[in-house]
């Protein structure tokens, strides 16, 4: 008798975890990849999330993409794929963007890094790294450049926090201070020459991005060096929870929630980094006539006045009870201490102090649309 | 010892100490761990008809919603108003953090719960550990 065998997915895993699983930390599947969760012996998401709001945490987010254009025509490539206006970019700085379909929805968020004259860097999500490749393979056939999937390439590491430029300052010789937000660097980290350094994160607070070579003993070693470096400043490690939480508080979108493929740009309210005055981009004639158009729904922020979370999924109610949009991402916010949802609701519900309900369990339980982000940090003097 | 003797287990990892008829119930150590930290916590009212194997409230973290079950079948007599505040007592120590207490209706019908022993060897297994 034949034997069964059991498909199994393979689940990926990152260069470093095996020091996750010995740092004792809970795993889970995300997006196909075996990521800690949470490490109960940094005190588990809330005080992750409070360290970085505070102080510092590290993340490994070696599950995040890259894709690097590279030649005579990256640059009229990269503006061909993306929405924000990449010419405006000098050597070593970055922006947030998005790559969209023609029809203006999303394919991908995306950090556009310029690291050279004709030289840039996609950093996409983990989720959508196969996916996102091919089609910015397919898109830019034409354009005298070449296209390179370095997503294994790197283990990257986030250390965010405003104390994290203080961290990261003891292991490079990069000069930070010089770094502003969205800008990069190269320098020598934990002893590796020439190592990408991004002022770049996730979690709505000042940090950097490093991006190291991959294999496990490199990867495992500048991690534990940038806990020790960091001990001073009470660095823990930090997981999938707490970077959810973090960039929820800051109203960061998340593939699959706020952004997706049947979202467009408008209703996502990314208008900032959406440059219609840009003569041409994939989505841009979709977008024209949707603004035209108007919207039928948008992205608010909403805090609960009465008691209960609201999740991701849930749906958002009118006052008789009728459905009328819905939860992208909801969750108690550890450092505002309240809980917040993102969701989808017509225009005439957006505006702040407008009252809804989120049916949690069947019952309609009040909350009310707020400014957002939900939590801005605070400007250096 | 994180699963004291005197208390039975379901396998949906709630607790219940029995006292005769009466008997108060909460959720196990391995819940509070699982879960992470406990943010916020639905409970029945007093009066309220809970039937073993069925759902009497609801426990949440900060990532995840978990059903409550009810261990047997009864009354809520008394709740434990505490949780609706600070919650995150259950964390702290979940075998000692009641959430309700019941008249059962049939204080036999108890045999199909586990003892602490089936219920660490339960969890073990659960977590792959």
């Amino acid at each position: 008798m034949p034997a069964v065998e059991a498909i199994t997915p393979t689940i990926r895993k990152t260069a470093l975890n095996a020091v996750h699983r010995q740092m004792g930390a809970k795993m889970v599947e995300f997006n196909g990849w075996d990521m800690p969760v949470e490490y109960p012996s940094s005190g588990g998401i809330m005080a992750e999330h409070n360290a970085v709001r505070t102080g510092v945490g590290i993340f490994d987010v070696s599950h995040m993409g890259d894709i690097r254009l590279a030649g005579p025509e990256a640059l009229a490539a990269v503006q061909h794929i993306s929405m924000n206006d990449a010419a405006r970019l000098a050597v070593g700085q970055a922006q947030y963007s998005a790559l969209l379909y023609a029809q203006g929805t999303f394919v991908d968020d995306v950090i556009v890094h310029r690291l050279g004259d004709d030289d840039y860097l996609l950093v996409i999500n983990a989720g959508t790294r196969e996916k996102d490749f091919n089609w910015v393979r397919e898109n830019t056939r034409s354009f005298d450049c070449e296209v390179e999937h370095l997503s294994d390439d790197f283990t990257q590491i986030a250390i965010q926090g405003p104390k994290g430029v203080y961290l990261l300052q003891k292991v490079t010789d990069a000069n930070l201070v010089a770094v502003k937000f969205y800008w990069v660097t190269r320098g020598t980290v934990c002893g590796l020459k020439n190592i990408l350094i991004a002022r770049t994160g996730y979690t709505a607070e000042d940090g950097f991005e490093i991006y190291v070579p991959a294999d496990e003993r490199t990867s495992a070693r500048v991690w534990s060096e940038i806990l020790e470096a960091g001990r001073e400043f009470g660095v823990v490690a930090c997981g999938l929870g707490a970077r959810n939480t973090l960039r929820l508080e800051g109203k960061l979108p998340l593939y699959g929630h706020e952004i997706s493929d049947t979202i467009n740009v408008w209703e996502a309210g990314l208008d900032r980094f959406c440059k219609m005055e840009k003569p041409e981009f994939i989505g841009r004639t979709a977008l024209a006539q949707a603004k035209a158009d108007g919207l039928s729904r948008t992205l608010v922020g909403l805090e609960m006045v009465e008691r209960g979370i609201a999740r991701d999924g849930y749906k958002i109610l009118d006052d008789s009870g009728a459905e009328i949009g819905y939860v992208t991402s909801g969750s108690p916010a550890p450092f505002l201490k309240k809980n917040i949802a993102l969701a989808y609701v017509p225009p005439r519900f957006a505006d702040v102090g407008t009252s809804v309900k989120v049916e949690i369990r069947g019952q309609g339980v009040r909350a009310q649309v707020v400014p957002t982000p939900f939590y801005r940090r605070p400007k250096k003097i | 010892m994180p699963y004291p003797t005197d208390l039975k287990y379901t396998k949906e990892h709630e607790w219940i100490k029995v006292d005769g008829a009466n008997a108060t119930i909460g959720i196990t150590h391995y819940a509070q761990e699982s879960l992470g930290d406990i943010v916020f916590v639905e409970l029945p009212k007093v009066g309220t008809e809970i039937t073993a194997g069925k759902t009497l409230g609801t426990v949440e973290s900060v990532k995840a919603v978990s059903d409550l079950y009810a261990p047997a079948t009864g009354t809520v007599t008394e709740v434990n108003g505490e949780l609706a505040t600070a919650p995150e007592k259950i964390n702290k120590d979940a075998n000692g953090t009641w959430m309700i207490k019941v008249t059962l209706k049939n204080p036999g019908e108890l045999g199909g719960l586990l003892s602490a022993a089936d219920y660490e060897k339960f969890v073990t297994e659960e977590g792959g550990q």
